[in-house]
């Protein structure tokens, strides 16, 4: 068999890589009964009277937990990159910090023509796929089994990829803790980042998160998220309410109920957000755009495939047909 | 994988198979957080190399073009050209290494579908094997540019 001419070959395989890129690409279903079977919790806002009992058995659960930076800290290379220290400010409770995991978000909004303020409890909305755990570079964050996501403090490294990546922005960094200080700590990382890890050790002991087992007024729920869901529901509907958290970002394990639209919260909260302080806006799943396209990875090498033996029948036509010689 | 000893793989089979690993290394290496710190992300034309969901989609992308082009030049290979050239052991080295980049590449790719998960120390080996081998991939590409390895050589 004679040669294919240049021109030939590339544009057969250039057709075959942009017809895989463009094909229809179809859904891959995720496993959903591992994701009904995520731990959930149900935050029914209507409840919560802000005692912030919440925050001090997350802090008093969590002490041995938090960072313990090695000061001074290393000098960072280029100078742009930020020292976040909160070592010395670790009782700072009205946002989000490496030493605060939990904090009550306050909300002036109108119902019924009155005012009315809601405290609502934020931390990790633990995500059914988190970005900071499927997109950490370093394999530094895991999502376990029961849907919990967790950042591993043995080997982060600091580079905040994780709260880039984060819809509400919520793992908090502390500069001078962590691997990073026995690798290149002027050249790459830059601390520890920290969060919510639902109490994983407790629940694996059997108990309950600390913020859920010492509340006064029972605003939380936990439990299978099949469930939560359901219970969600039923609550959103007694009470003419609405849900936050179910679609949020692809799904999250924790869903909100208020009695108010989670719109008016978001604009009452709006001025505050930000710097450790987590919006109430709609999130679309941010990673849904690659993980539709990684579909076309199951086309790619069908369609090279075929474009190959394509080109070679039609080669063997024309020889069998004289027309090369 | 354009192999470059075929006598119709021209210049312009070079160029794409050279874009489409280009593009894999540098939406691959944005995936650590390093352009925004040491000032490339500032480069003007260069700031999307710190937007992370932006380089993560078109890493999968290149990824599906890469691919789509080894398996159309695997085949064409097979069917066309096996009796007259035969693979150079820079060629075998290359195709190893690509194939273990793409290999780690699927298993990381299935990991960020919802509902699924690798224990901790398997994401780590999957990430650490991939950066080794783009190293190495690309360490060898230059070392066959320079020392003009080609992937085939004619058996004649």
């Amino acid at each position: 068999m004679k040669n294919l001419t240049r021109r030939q070959f590339l544009k057969s395989g250039a057709i075959s890589a942009a017809v895989v890129a463009a094909a229809p690409i179809p859904e891959i279903h995720a496993s959903q009964s591992r994701i009904d079977n995520h731990l959930a919790t149900l935050i029914d806002i209507s409840r919560c009277i802000g005692c912030e009992a919440c925050v001090d058995a997350c802090q008093e659960s969590n002490q041995d937990k938090f960072p313990k930076p090695v000061k001074p800290f290393p000098a960072m290379l280029p100078s742009r990159v930020p020292v976040e220290d909160w070592s010395d400010k670790q009782d700072v409770r009205n946002r989000l910090t490496p030493y605060n995991w939990l904090f009550i978000q306050h909300a002036v909004v109108q119902k019924d023509g009155q005012e009315m303020e809601l405290t609502i409890p934020r931390r990790c909305m633990h995500c059914v796929n988190p970005p900071c755990v499927k997109l950490c570079p370093w394999g530094s964050a895991v999502q376990y089994p029961n849907g919990i996501s967790q950042i591993d403090p043995e080997l982060c490294l600091g580079g905040a990829k994780c709260k880039s990546v984060c819809p509400w922005k919520i793992p908090q960094r502390q500069t001078g803790a962590g691997l990073y200080l026995d690798i290149l700590p002027s050249l790459a990382g830059n601390g520890l980042m920290n969060k919510c890890d639902r109490c994983y050790n407790r629940i694996a002991d059997g108990k309950l998160p600390a913020c859920i087992e010492v509340c006064p007024e029972q605003v939380q729920t936990i439990g299978p998220r099949s469930d939560i869901i359901r219970q969600a529901h039923e609550l959103a509907d007694s009470m003419n309410g609405y849900i936050y958290g179910e679609t949020e970002n692809g799904g999250t394990n924790s869903i909100y109920v208020s009695p108010v639209p989670f719109e008016a919260l978001n604009r009452s909260i709006d001025k505050k957000t930000g710097q450790g302080r987590p919006h109430l806006k709609p999130v679309t799943d941010r990673m849904d755009q690659a993980n539709n396209l990684a579909a076309a990875f199951l086309i790619a090498p069908i369609a090279g495939i075929a474009s190959a033996i394509g080109r070679f029948y039609k080669l063997a036509k024309k020889q069998s047909h004289g027309e090369i010689s | 994988m354009i192999p470059s000893g075929m006598p119709d793989s021209g210049k312009s089979a070079h160029w794409t198979y050279r874009i489409v690993l280009f593009f894999l290394a540098v939406t691959g290496f944005a995936q650590m957080p390093i352009f925004k710190r040491y000032y490339i992300a500032d480069i003007p034309g260069l700031g999307w190399l710190d937007q992370f969901y932006m380089t993560h989609f078109m890493h999968y992308l290149a990824a599906v073009f890469l691919i789509g082009l080894v398996c159309y030049h695997m085949t064409a290979y097979i069917l066309l050209y096996r009796k007259q050239f035969r693979i150079t052991p820079a060629g075998y080295v290359r195709g190893s290494v690509l194939a273990g980049l793409l290999v780690t590449g699927i298993l990381m790719m299935i990991k960020n579908f919802p509902g699924y998960g690798y224990p901790s120390a398997l994401i780590i080996t999957l990430d650490v094997v991939h950066i080794v081998f783009t190293v190495t991939f690309l360490a060898a590409s230059t070392w066959a540019l320079a020392g003009k390895q080609k992937w085939l050589v004619n058996v004649s």
